[in-house]
C-alpha cells in the first residue's frame, strides 16, 4: 500500500442561490500518493479549481464546503482551527496559481515575497531567509538569483515569474503541492521546463495534484489521473489505462478531441452540447444528454463509481473493463 | 571594421540585459531619478524646501515683528523698507507672510497626514474584513461626508473654540471620510487579486496581508490624494479664519491675510496679492511633487 499524502473523501461544496443550493462539488473523492503526480482533468467549470480551493481553504464567500473530509497525511483539515490551518498552509500544503502575471505582488521585490513564506513558518532571521530564497531560486532554475532577488515582478518574464511562484510554493518543502493550471499562461518551451521541474520535485517526495485541461500535459507528467465532469469524478485510473483504455464516454470524447497530426486533417472532433448548468442537472447521469451511448437507465438513475479493473473506476453503466491480456 | 560593429552590438545587448533587470531600486535611487527626469517635480521640491526654510528662519529673515503695529505707515505700497508694503495696521506684509506660512503649511500638512492615516487604516480594514466592520465604518464615513463640510467644520470649531490644535482636529475629522472611501474601494479591488490569494494560500495572516500587500499597493493613489488634500486644507483653514473661527488675529495665516486684504482691494491690492501668490505657489508645488512621486513610486508605471 503506497503512502497517501492527500485524501479527499466525499467532498461537497456549494453556493447558496435564490434557486437553492447549487452543488459545485458533488461527493468528490480523490487521493494523491506520496511522490507521485496526480492529474485532475476536465472542462472549464467542472470543479477542478474548486477542489483545489477547497483543499487550500480559499473558497470565496458565499461558497462553502458542505460536507466531506480532507485528510493531509491522516490529519483532518476541516476539524482544525483557523490559525492552525493557516500555519499548515505554505508549510505543508502550497499552491501554484494559474497566472504568474497576476499572482505576485507588483510593488514588492520578488525575493522579499519568497522570504515571507519562510519567515512566516520557520524561526529564521532575515539573512537566513534570504539565503534559503536564493538557494530555492537556484533549484527552481532562476538564473542569476542574487540579481533577480531584487527585481520587481514586472521586470521578469512569465516563465521566470512562474519559477518564482514555484520557489515560493516549495521553499518550506511542503508535503503537498497543488498546481492549478501552472502552465496555461506560458509558451510551450517554458511549459516543458516547468513540468520537468515539477517532476523533479515529486521525485523528492512531494505529492503533487496537477490541475489542467491540457491532456498533453497530463499524459507527460502524471502517474494517475482523475477526470471530472459537472462536479463529479467521472473516471479514475493510472495514466496508461486512462489513455489506452478510456472507459467513460466523456473521457473518450476528450481524448478524441485532441488534435493529432497522425490522424489526418479532418474536422476537429468535439463533444456535442455544453457543460450542464449545475443548478439544473438532468435526472440520471449528468453526462447523458451529450452521451453517444446513452441508454434508458442512464436517464433515470445516476450511476455510481464502480471499479472495472485494478485501480480503474468509472461512473458509467455502459463502461466495461479491459480483460487482462 | 566588422569586429568593431560586432563589439558594438554585443555592448548594446549587454546594456539592454542590464536594463531589463534594473538597478537596485532604493528610495534614494528613485528620488534621484525623479529629480533628474521630472524637472517640474525637481523645481517643486526646491520650492517646498525653500518654503520650509523660510518658515523655520522667519525671525532671522525680517527685522519686523509679526504683530508690530506702525499706524503712521498703514497701507504703504511696496518699498525699500517694506518689500511687500504694509497692511491696515502698518504691519510689514512680508513678515506676516513668513510667519503666516507656519500656520498655513502646518495646517496644510498635519491634518491631511492625520486624516490620511486614519482614513486609510479604517478604509482598508473595512474593505478587507467586510460584513459588519465594513458597515459600521463606512456608515460613519457617510455621516461625515453627508454633512456640508463647511457647516461641520463651523460646528466643531464653534464648540471647541479657535486655535491651531482645534483646526487640526476639525480638518482631520472632516477629511478622513473621503480617504476611507477611496482606500476601501482600492482594497476591494486588491483583495480579489491573485497575489493576495497567493499570500493567503501560504498562510499569511489578515493583518500582514493588509500591511504588506494591500497598503503598499494603495500608496500611489493615496499620495495623489494627499497632494490634492493639502491645498484643500489650506483653503478650508482660510475660510474658517475668515469666518472668525480659525486662526485668531492678530496672528497671521495666508488665508486670513487674503481675507483682511479684501476690504482694501482697490487702494492696496498687494495686501491680498502677496498671500494669494504664496498659496498658489504652495498648492502647485505640492501637486507637481505629488505627480512626480506617483510616477516613480508605482513600479507598474516605471519605465526602464
Amino acid at each position: 500500500m503506497e503512502e497517501k499524502t492527500l485524501i479527499v473523501e466525499d467532498l461537497c461544496a456549494g453556493f447558496p442561490t435564490l434557486r437553492g443550493e447549487v452543488c459545485v462539488l458533488d461527493h468528490v473523492s480523490l487521493e494523491v500518493a506520496k511522490g507521485k503526480i496526480t492529474g485532475l482533468v476536465g472542462e472549464s467549470g467542472c470543479g477542478k479549481s474548486m477542489t483545489a480551493r477547497a483543499v487550500m481553504n480559499l473558497i470565496r464567500f458565499p461558497g462553502r464546503v458542505t460536507s466531506g473530509r480532507i485528510l493531509l497525511e491522516g490529519q483532518d483539515l476541516g476539524s482544525m482551527g483557523k490559525k492552525e490551518r493557516r500555519m499548515l498552509q505554505g508549510q505543508e500544503i502550497s499552491m501554484i496559481f494559474q497566472d504568474p502575471m497576476t499572482s505576485l505582488n507588483p510593488v514588492m521585490k520578488v525575493g522579499k515575497q519568497v522570504d515571507e513564506t519562510v519567515l512566516l513558518h520557520e524561526h529564521v532571521t532575515r539573512d537566513e531567509a534570504k539565503k534559503r530564497t536564493l538557494e530555492m531560486f537556484e533549484a527552481a532554475g532562476v538564473p542569476d538569483p542574487e540579481r533577480r532577488y531584487h527585481c520587481y515582478p514586472h521586470q521578469l518574464s512569465g516563465g521566470l515569474r512562474q519559477r518564482v511562484m514555484i520557489a515560493m510554493a516549495m521553499i518550506c518543502r511542503p508535503k503537498l503541492l497543488i498546481a492549478d493550471e501552472p502552465t496555461t499562461a506560458l509558451d510551450v518551451t517554458v511549459e516543458a521546463q516547468i513540468l520537468d521541474l515539477m517532476k523533479e520535485m515529486s521525485r523528492k517526495g512531494t505529492g503533487i495534484l496537477l490541475i489542467s485541461h491540457n491532456l498533453g500535459v497530463i499524459a507527460q507528467v502524471c502517474d494517475d489521473a482523475y477526470v471530472m465532469y459537472a462536479g463529479k469524478i467521472a473516471e479514475q485510473a493510472d495514466i496508461c489505462t486512462l489513455f489506452d483504455h478510456p472507459a467513460h464516454p466523456y473521457t473518450k470524447g476528450l481524448l478524441s478531441a485532441v488534435s493529432s497530426l497522425r490522424n489526418g486533417c479532418e474536422t476537429l472532433k468535439t463533444i456535442p452540447g455544453n457543460v450542464p448548468d449545475l443548478s439544473r442537472l438532468p435526472a440520471g447521469c449528468c453526462f447523458s444528454p451529450r452521451c453517444d451511448c446513452c441508454r434508458q437507465e442512464c436517464k433515470e438513475k445516476a450511476p455510481e463509481m464502480r471499479e472495472i479493473g485494478p485501480g480503474h473506476s468509472v461512473r458509467c453503466f455502459a463502461a466495461e473493463g479491459v480483460t487482462a491480456e | 571594421m566588422l569586429r568593431k560593429k560586432e563589439k558594438q552590438i554585443v555592448a548594446a545587448f549587454e546594456h539592454r540585459a542590464g536594463d531589463e533587470i534594473g538597478e537596485q531600486e532604493t528610495f534614494g535611487v528613485l528620488m534621484r531619478r525623479m529629480l533628474r527626469e521630472n524637472k517640474l517635480a525637481a523645481v517643486s521640491l526646491l520650492v517646498i524646501i525653500l518654503m520650509f526654510l523660510c518658515m523655520a528662519l522667519a525671525p532671522m529673515l525680517t527685522s519686523y515683528g509679526e504683530t508690530d503695529m506702525d499706524l503712521l505707515n498703514r497701507l504703504q505700497p511696496p518699498s525699500g523698507a517694506h518689500l511687500l508694503g504694509t497692511d491696515e495696521g502698518g504691519r510689514d506684509v512680508l513678515t506676516r507672510l513668513l510667519y503666516g506660512s507656519r500656520v498655513s503649511l502646518m495646517v496644510g500638512i498635519v491634518p491631511t497626514l492625520l486624516s490620511m492615516v486614519l482614513g486609510a487604516l479604517l478604509g482598508v480594514v473595512a474593505g478587507y474584513r467586510g460584513g459588519l466592520t465594513d458597515t459600521v465604518i463606512m456608515r460613519l464615513a457617510d455621516v461625515v461626508l453627508a454633512f456640508p463640510s463647511m457647516l461641520l467644520a463651523m460646528v466643531i470649531m464653534y464648540t471647541l473654540g479657535g486655535g491651531l490644535f482645534n483646526v487640526f482636529l476639525t480638518l482631520t475629522l472632516m477629511n478622513w471620510g473621503s480617504v476611507a472611501r477611496i482606500a476601501r474601494s482600492e482594497t476591494l479591488r486588491l483583495k480579489e487579486s491573485e497575489y493576495v490569494e497567493a499570500a493567503r494560500s501560504i498562510g499569511v495572516s489578515g493583518w500582514n496581508i493588509i500591511r504588506r500587500h494591500i497598503l503598499p499597493n494603495c500608496l500611489p493613489t493615496l499620495i495623489v490624494l494627499f497632494t490634492l488634500n493639502v491645498p484643500a486644507a489650506i483653503l478650508t483653514e482660510s475660510s474658517l479664519s475668515f469666518l472668525g473661527l480659525g486662526i485668531q488675529p492678530p496672528s497671521a495665516s495666508w488665508g486670513l491675510m487674503v481675507n483682511t486684504g479684501r476690504q482694501y482691494l482697490y487702494n492696496a491690492p498687494w495686501l491680498s496679492f502677496a498671500p494669494s501668490a504664496a498659496i498658489m505657489v504652495a498648492v502647485l508645488s505640492f501637486n507637481f511633487l505629488g505627480d512626480g512621486l506617483r510616477d516613480v513610486l508605482d513600479p507598474r508605471q516605471r519605465k526602464q
